[in-house]
């Protein structure tokens, strides 16, 4: 078990919320330290750039 | 009647919010459909077959937004351009958020961040997912349409780094009191529970809380995880996390039944867990137990929970604080003016794992039926759109949810169904679930009290009436307080269950005479 886990079962969840936006403002109203990612599909949601860019990184 | 599209390029809005979009413009006068959807394939092939469909749509991203209209004429779609800007920058309200863009980003902000939720759509998750564990976050993932070839790559890396991963398709968790995705407000205590469906830890972990206990940790594996193909990765991390939790005394594994591999692998763990099991793998009829079992087999999520109390707690019978039902009364009641013909129940389910147990419970009482994901024994519905004698429907599966919203966040769908079913004359009972807590939608109950009483009135014009049974989970301190909806529901003579199983037994009573009293309770 690593430390990220026991400090998750510990602490309580430090989050970055990636998707729908709702999950990370209840969060915040339970007091959770929590960022919201303004994420997008990658390479405009293309999945031939997708896999070329994976392979670039 | 006009139809017109809005495209905005390179707009990304996540599909909770276009929801919200969707309905505000269908609710302004002279509108009369409205969708927004981000640009996707399988989007623009929905829109398609509701008539919207164009060469504007066609040539749209994945990155870009449709909002398609159906108005009576110009004048409703003028204001709706009009407004449609500010709707849509009211939106995902930033405020007091740190705007990023990429997880790395957002780790310079928050390094000591233990957790990635992430609701993205299915095809770019497993993407974020790796990178959320790359950097060392553990994993809640909410998203379905991840392939199990994905899910098991995800989880083994996941073990390998001393990690978890909660999902795919995960709904629900508990962590140390904070409620992730669908969960309801309950007492922390000494309870742990490890469970494949969310809706399946909502209703033992509020049950828990009614019955006078409360919850340490709940852990979302997602619905396959005690496949052969995953073999229980993510409930084998759970039981180690849970079995060195200092607050957890009894651990509740929650599912349905294991595949035989997986099962293998889970009671290897439980022989060396040190803490009181509980499961309930709920499906068909198994053989009896065998008393050299290490663990405490429950049939319901009402018996597992109870069962988890009693364990924890010493109290050898932790009762729910129902109202009392004077029972032969209340059946009478429900049977009077029914016609002839009446005899069907019909089960419209926002929760899945409602749907499967009351099969269960039902198939107990020798009654079979008719379902979209029936249990073992029971029929598969040649049509999800059209019920057969007995059905029981999981509305939130994904031939409902593909492009709409889950009923649990919107009752449209469930509403169109109620109203539906009132309409075959065969129809005697209609057994619907309630499901609050975050994320939830606001007033489950008055969302479908309407159809609810539009059903009730085309009944008694066939000739008969309705019953209407339910059950809602939740607590007196979600947003939405059980007992405002529960009273809202008998006002409106809604027979209201304090558990699912309860609810589903009393239908099975009702079709097949008098229960003995205590067997409800």
């Amino acid at each position: 078990m690593s430390d990220k886990l026991k400090d998750l079962l510990q602490n309580g969840p430090i989050a970055i919320n990636i998707g729908i936006f709702d999950f990370a403002e209840t969060l915040k109203i339970q007091g959770v330290e929590v960022i919201h990612l303004n994420w997008s599909p990658p390479a405009g949601g293309d999945p031939e750039l997708i896999e070329l860019l994976d392979q670039l990184l | 009647m006009i139809t017109r599209c809005i495209i905005r390029k390179n707009a990304y809005y996540d599909s909770v919010f276009l929801m919200r979009v969707a309905k505000r413009i269908s609710g302004q006068k002279g509108i009369l459909e409205a969708a927004a959807l981000m640009g996707t394939e399988k989007n623009k092939e929905l829109l398609s077959d509701i008539g919207m469909a164009g060469p504007e749509i066609s040539s749209v991203r994945p990155n870009d937004l449709i909002i398609a209209i159906r108005a009576e004429d110009e004048e409703p779609l003028s204001a709706v351009f009009e407004n449609i800007d500010h709707w849509l920058n009211e939106s995902q309200g930033q405020a007091g958020t740190i705007p990023c863009r990429t997880l790395e980003e957002a780790l310079t902000h928050l390094p000591h961040s233990n957790l990635a939720v992430i609701s993205v759509p299915g095809q770019y998750a497993s993407r974020e997912a790796r990178k959320a564990l790359e950097h060392g976050l553990n994993v809640f993932l909410f998203s379905d349409n991840v392939s199990v070839e994905d899910e098991l790559s995800l989880k083994g890396f996941a073990r390998e780094k001393g990690l978890i991963v909660m999902g795919p398709d995960c709904g629900t968790a508990i962590i140390n009191g904070i409620g992730v995705g669908f969960s309801n407000a309950v007492r922390r205590g000494p309870i742990g529970v490890i469970g494949s469906s969310g809706t399946g830890i909502q209703e033992f972990t509020t049950l828990v809380h009614h019955f006078g206990s409360g919850i340490s940790h709940a852990i979302g594996t997602g619905s396959r995880d005690l496949s052969d193909a995953i073999g229980g990765i993510t409930f084998l991390s759970s039981i180690e996390v849970l079995d060195s939790d200092r607050e957890t005394r009894v651990i509740a594994l929650l599912s349905k039944p294991p595949g035989p591999l997986a099962l293998q692998n889970l009671i290897h763990r439980i022989i060396q867990c040190r803490k009181p099991i509980v499961t309930c793998f709920l499906g068909p009829k198994q053989d009896p137990d065998d008393a050299n079992l290490r663990y405490r087999k429950a049939r319901t999520l009402d018996d597992a929970a109870s069962l988890a109390v009693q364990i924890a707690t010493n109290n050898p019978s932790p009762r729910l604080e129902d109202r009392s039902f004077k029972f032969q009364e209340l059946i009478n009641r429900e049977r009077i003016h029914k016609s002839p013909e009446q005899k069907y129940i019909r089960g419209i389910f926002a929760g899945g794992t409602f749907c499967y147990q009351a099969q269960q419970i039902l198939q107990d009482a020798g009654i079979m039926v008719h379902s979209n994901l029936p249990l073992e024994g029971n029929s598969k519905l040649r049509s999800p759109l059209l019920s057969v004698e007995h059905t029981l429907i999981d509305m939130g599966s994904d031939e409902f949810t593909s492009g709409r919203p889950h009923p649990m966040i919107d009752a449209g769908l469930r509403y169109e169904r109620i109203l539906a079913e009132a309409k075959d004359p065969q129809v005697s009972i209609l057994l619907l679930d309630f499901i609050l807590g975050l994320n939830a939608s606001p007033d489950p109950a008055g969302e479908l009290l309407p159809a609810i009483a539009e059903a009730r009135g085309q009944t008694r014009k066939q000739g008969g009436s309705l019953s209407v049974i339910a059950s809602v989970c939740g607590t007196e301190n979600d947003p939405q307080n059980i007992q405002r909806q529960v009273k809202a529901l008998e006002e409106a003579g809604v027979v209201v269950f304090s558990s699912s199983a309860k609810a589903a037994r009393f239908c099975g009573f009702l079709v097949t005479g008098c229960p003995e009293e205590s067997s409800v309770r």
